[in-house]
Parts: structure tokens; sequence; C-alpha cells
């Protein structure tokens, strides 16, 4: 085991990926001589060389479309999309070419390609530096999307997914970069737990608290909060946002028959509207409450000094998980 | 790819095409070497490019052209005999397609267009291949390993991307292929093969981006894309490029030969325009008479590609009875073949619908087709290949209003 930050876990699985593979290339803007604005690609093309770590001219659209000619040619491409708020002008050439080429080609033509995101508020940036886009990629048939919240996770996952045939979107919460934690670098990804299985992080009895990326140490934290006040939460770290491993959040709402869901994204047509849909409609019976989402608000982010009104906090997790249990809340005596 | 070097090849590349010191001003001329009456002209940069080409060579050209032609009207055809859905016609930009594509080398890979299928004959594609997509029984035609030619894109200008990026990819491995794109006048305008450019300039990758200036992107004539001679923006770009006369098929064999030499030398990318004319409509759902003079289709008529070269090998005493009886067996043959393979055709299977997705296992998915396989079997009928009688395709079939059916019937 080694200490070290969430960034560095995902240098260390880049360098392994690298290492392993001569067909893995990494592509974007800055991530080569500067190492990347957030400096996860520190270091890599000093060691690898600038064949291997490309910087990229200033264009999504060109490092993704070119990162399919890439693939096309045997490549496995590794691009970094350098904030959430860049990825749109890529849109295009991944969900049209990134997402639809295996499926077009009848299975002849792979995509392993990995799409790295920085995602995610909390750092205090202007416009564009700050969004939670996973819900347009995971209504996006042909991609699957992911998201660790730990340097462990962040350590396997990106090397889970950068061997992966199919593409993969690599959703990095950028306000726990500097979060420490031990990483067993030794790790076999054979006996890791698979991309696509999400993982119990706090067993509890009477609510199922579902979480993913940079809210899973809030809703850790809430969960600990909870335990004080005597309300047993089961926290779920999703990892997989597509596919969601519904089997093990299924599991855990017949145990505790309510169930909330967090994100930052904004609330319409996000991931936590799917989980509450699907939940229900396979688990109906034992549901004691409706499923409970506490989210973003459908707002453009907002300017930094309100941003910790926008993301969910321990409080609103909390008070999220008094509205499941049908104890006071900040909405009691509101109908529904 | 990724030299120290980047950005360099454009202004020192040198011969026939090197117009990347060329910053606008006075445009380019066009390389013509058979004019439209079928004289071979002679040009002093372009001549040695095609100096190898036989009599035979050029009989062969002929044919190429008379069978691309002659796929087209077939399937234009079962399109109008309700066996395709659609069909893009080619019709008029033969020599820029047979110029190009048999100059190229088998390791060579192509990304096309949808209206490329010219070019995806002379990569040997299957002609039943060639209108699979467009019968609707599948996305694309055929595996572009085994043609070396990408599945046309219909994204305009999408694929210029894709090449640049097979062209790093090349040239990380140290080969001496080209990555060949085709797209049209109204694809320059698009930010994809821009930015394409602005890659294959900075890595100096080996990829030839051929422009087919048919003048028409649906209804919007090719001034509206550019206000300048399309060949006249790579310089911008740092790109050498030509501008051809894209109806004849030597000036196009030159070009190509110019633009392929230089990336296999590690001159980097060569941008060719082939100035040609869609003579028929964008596609078998259009209708051209809307937004174009009837004058303008006459005066190309006049510069049709496969004339100019049938009156060239006349003029050569090469045009006897018996080869053009041959040249018209074959192109019959084609087509013969190409109309069985399309009405033969097996119609997918309905969970065909799942396949290739994903390459690995997809629980969202699985869950999916399972319950659409239970769903299809509840009518009884294998989820397969459901029976003629009974099942699940009896259900559809009769599962309209039948007194819609019947006011439609009568309306005939």
């Amino acid at each position: 085991m080694t200490q070290m930050t969430f960034a560095r876990a995902i240098n260390s699985g880049l360098r392994k990926s690298l290492e392993h593979d001569p067909k893995v290339i990494l592509m974007g803007e800055d991530i080569g001589t500067l190492g990347g604005v957030f400096r996860v690609t520190d270091g890599l093309q000093k060691d690898f060389g600038m064949h291997r770590v490309v910087d990229t001219p200033l264009a999504e659209s060109g490092i993704m479309g070119t990162a399919v000619g890439l693939a096309y040619r045997g490549y496995r491409p590794v691009v970094e999309i350098q904030f959430d708020g860049f990825i749109y002008p890529a849109f295009d050439q991944i969900v049209c070419q990134v997402a639809k080429l295996h499926y077009r080609t009848q299975g002849h033509v792979k995509m392993p390609i990995t799409i790295r995101v920085p995602f995610g508020g909390g750092i205090g940036s202007p416009e564009h530096h700050s969004e939670s886009p996973e819900a347009y990629f995971t209504h996006t048939s042909g991609l699957r999307v992911v998201s660790p919240s730990s340097p462990q996770d962040a350590y396997t996952m990106i090397q889970q997914a950068i061997s992966c045939d199919d593409p993969v979107l690599y959703f990095e919460p950028k306000r726990r970069y500097h979060d420490k934690g031990d990483v067993d670098e030794t790790l076999d990804l054979g006996s890791a737990l698979p991309l696509e299985k999400a993982r119990v992080i706090t067993d509890g009895r009477d609510v199922t608290l579902v979480a993913y990326g940079p809210l899973v140490k809030t809703a850790r934290d809430a969960a600990i909060a909870a335990a004080d006040e005597g309300v047993s939460v089961e926290v779920i770290d999703l990892r997989s946002l597509a596919p969601v491993d519904y089997a093990a959040v299924e599991a855990s709402v017949r145990k505790t028959g309510r169930l909330v869901i967090t994100h930052e994204a904004g609330q319409s047509g996000g991931l936590g509207a799917e989980v509450a849909a699907s939940i229900t409609e396979r688990c109906f019976y034992y549901l004691e409450a409706a499923p409970v989402r506490v989210t973003g608000f459908d707002v453009p982010y907002p300017y930094s000094k309100l941003e910790m009104h926008h993301l969910p906090s321990l409080d609103r997790i909390l008070d999220g998980v008094d509205r499941a249990l049908g104890r006071p809340n900040s909405l009691s005596g509101l109908e529904g | 790819m990724l030299t120290d070097e980047v950005g360099q090849g454009g202004t020192t590349a040198s011969g026939p095409g090197n117009n990347a010191g060329h910053r606008g001003g006075a445009s380019q001329n066009l390389v013509q070497l058979i004019t439209p009456q079928g004289e071979r002209v002679s040009h002093p940069e372009y001549d040695p490019w095609v100096r190898d080409i036989s009599d035979e060579q050029l009989g062969s050209l002929y044919e190429d052209m008379v069978v691309i032609r002659r796929i087209d009207t077939e399937a234009t055809a079962l399109q109008r005999q309700g066996e395709l859905a659609l069909w893009p016609p080619l019709l008029g930009q033969e020599a820029s397609q047979i110029g190009s594509a048999r100059t190229l080398r088998e390791d060579d890979f192509v990304f096309s267009s949808y209206r490329d299928n010219g070019v995806a004959y002379c990569r040997g594609v299957d002609l039943t291949d060639i209108v699979r997509v467009w019968r609707g029984n599948a996305s694309s035609g055929w595996d572009p390993y085994t043609v070396n030619m990408a599945v046309p894109q219909i994204i305009i200008g999408a694929q210029t991307l894709h090449a640049t990026g097979y062209a790093m990819g090349i040239q990380n491995d140290g080969a001496d292929s080209v990555a060949f794109t085709y797209f049209g006048d109204g694809a320059t305008s698009e930010g994809d093969v821009n930015e394409a450019m602005v890659f294959a300039a900075s890595f100096q990758a080996p990829v030839v981006f051929f422009c087919q200036n048919n003048h028409w992107a649906i209804s919007e004539p090719v001034r509206l894309q550019s206000h300048v001679h399309i060949a006249d923006r790579p310089a911008g770009f740092g790109i050498p490029s030509m501008r051809v006369d894209g109806n004849d098929v030597l000036a196009v064999m030159a070009a190509t030969r110019v633009a392929l030499d230089r990336a296999r030398r590690g001159g980097g990318p060569t941008f060719i325009e082939a100035v040609t004319y869609r003579m028929g409509p964008h596609t078998t759902a259009d209708d051209p008479t809307r937004y174009r003079d009837a004058n303008e289709l006459e005066d190309w008529a006049a510069k049709d590609p496969i004339r100019r070269v049938k009156a060239l090998l006349d003029r050569k005493g090469l045009l006897t009875e018996e080869f053009e009886a041959a040249v018209q067996r074959k192109a019959d043959a084609v087509a013969r073949e190409m109309r069985a393979g399309c009405t033969g055709m097996p119609d997918p299977e309905p969970l065909d619908i799942f396949k290739h997705v994903y390459s690995t296992p997809n629980s969202w998915l699985d869950r999916q087709q399972d319950h659409y396989s239970r769903y299809l079997a509840s009518f009884g009928a294998p989820t397969g290949a459901e029976s003629e009688e009974g099942g699940y395709s009896s259900y559809v079939a009769s599962s309209g209003d039948p007194e819609d059916a019947d006011s439609e019937e009568g309306a005939r």
C-alpha cells in the first residue's frame, strides 16, 4: 500500500497502462510538457515520449476525431478533455462516431477509447469549469460511463477503462484530486471489482443512499452523522453510471425499503431520475416511501460564491434521508 | 507523428501542388490533361506523373467509369422499384472517383462519404455490400479491414478527422501507407474538416484530403461555402494544394500520385480540389429542378468525364466495337450481380437490433433484449425467424387500421 492523492493514483494507473500496452496513446491539451492543468499526466511525456503522450491543438472535436482514426488503426487512445464544460465541441464525434462505430460496423471496428473528464464543482472556478454532463453520455447507447470516488478505484478503474474494448467516459471528481488514500499498486486487474459493479461503502439498515464521484465522500460523512442520530444509512458508490449495477442497488433497497440518490448534476433528466424509476420498477413493493433525489438545481452552474448552495451538502443529504424516513424535514407539511 | 519539426513540411515540399506559400490572391490554374473534346493536352508539371499510363490502362479506366455509372443507374432503378430506400448518385463524378481510387495502394486506407460508391467498387467491396445500407438491412456494408476502406460517413466531414488520426497512427508505426479521405465542397465549411487540416499540418501526417467539389451541397451552391476557390484555403493551414479538372481521369490520377508520393516520403498532407459536377440529385429523394438551372446541367454534360475518355480512345484508334462490347458486357454483368445481391438479401432478424452495441456484455441492454425476446415469443413465434403464418410478423401486418387500408385503396 502506498499513500497517494487521487490525481497521483490516476497518474500511476495511466503509467501502468502505458507500460503494459504499446498501443495506448494519451492525447489532450497541455497534457505533455505541462503534465496537465491538474498535473494528472505529470512526467508521463518525459518517460514515454511525445509519440505516446501527445499535446494536441486546441480543438476538442479534432482530438476526439483523430482518436477515432487512431482506434481504427488499432490504437487505444486515452483522451483528456481539460474541463467538463469543454467537452461539447467533441459531442458530435463522441455521440455519432465513438459510440456508434462498433454497432455501425457490426462489430468489425472496435473503439477502445477512454475519455477522461475532470468534472463537478466545489473549486471556485468560473463558468464551464464545474459542470456535471454525465447524463448526456449515460443516455447515449454504445458508451460506458464510470466515475471513481477513491484513489484506489481511480487507479484500478482507469486501467480497466483503458483495457475495455468499448469506449469509456471516465469522470474524475476534480475537487477530490488532492484527497489522499491508500493505493495497492500491486492489485491485479483480474481480481479487482469489475468496472460495471457498484460497491457498498457503508452497511446500513434504514435507508439506501446512492452516490458517485465527488459526493461519495459527502454521502459517507452523512451516514456517519446519521448514525449519531440512530439512523443506519447504507451508502452505495455506483462507480459505473452506464450501465448502473441495479442488482446491487435493488438488493440494498429490498433490505432498507428507502432510497435517496444524490448527484451534483441538475435534477431533470438526471441519472437520479433513471435510478429512481428503475428501482421503483424493480422493487416497488419493497419501497416504504417514494425515492428521494438530492441534486444540483436545474440552473446553469452558478458563480462560485453561490456554488455551495447548488452542490448537495452533508446537511441537504441528511434532509433527504429524513424525507425518505418520514422524519421531520425541510418540506414537512408540503404535499408530495 | 509528433516530431519536433511540426508545421515545417508545407513550406519545404517541392514540385506540383506546392502552393503552401501561396496566401490567397490569384487562384490556381485548373490542371487538365484531357480536354472535354478528348484531346490529350500536355502539362509540363503533371505529364511525368502519368507518362507510364498505357493505352490498356486508359481503356481500363474507361471501363471502370462506365461500370460505376452503370452501378449508379442500376441502384437508382432499384430505388425507383422499391428495392432500395434511398440512393445517393455519383453521376458526373466518375473521373474523380476512379482517377483517385485506382491510384491508391492496397495498404492505403480510405475514409469516404456516402457518395463515393465508385471508390468502394475500386477497393473491391462486394456489390451486394454497396447497397446493403441503402436497402436498410444494416448500418454499414462491409468489414473495413478486408478492403482498407472505412464504412462511408454520413456526418458531413467527420471522416476527415478519422483519416488524420489514422495517418498519425501510420506515422507512429513507421509505415509508408497513406490515409486518403473523400469529402465534398459543403464539408469544407464544417469545423471538423478545418480541425483535420490543423492536426494534419501540425503533425505532418500522411493524409490526402480529396475534395470533390461537385458544386452543390443538396441545394446550396459552392459559392455559399467558400468565397475563394476551395483549393486556395489549405494554404492558410500550411498544406500544399492542387486544383484539378475532376472530370479528367488523368489529371485526377496525376494529382493523386503527387499527393501520395509526398505523403509516403514524409512530406505530410496534401489537399486536392477535384472540380466536378453532381449531375444527378443529392439523393433519389431530392429534386434539383427546384434549385438549379437546366442550362448549368447542360454545360456540365458537355464536360462529361466518360465521354472525353471515349473520345480520346477513339482518337487513338482504340475504340473498337469489340472493346466497347466487352465494356458493356462487364457493366451489365456488374449490374446484374448487384441487383441479384440486393433482391436476394435476407432480412435482418428482430433481435439483431441489439447486436454489437457493445463488444462486451452490458447488463442494461441484455435485460432489454431479454424482455423484448419474451415479448416476441408471447406471439408464439420463435424470436429468431418468425414464421410466415401467425406469430409476430402477421401481428404487425394485421395491426394497422383496416379502414385506413380500405380508404387508401379507394383513393388509388
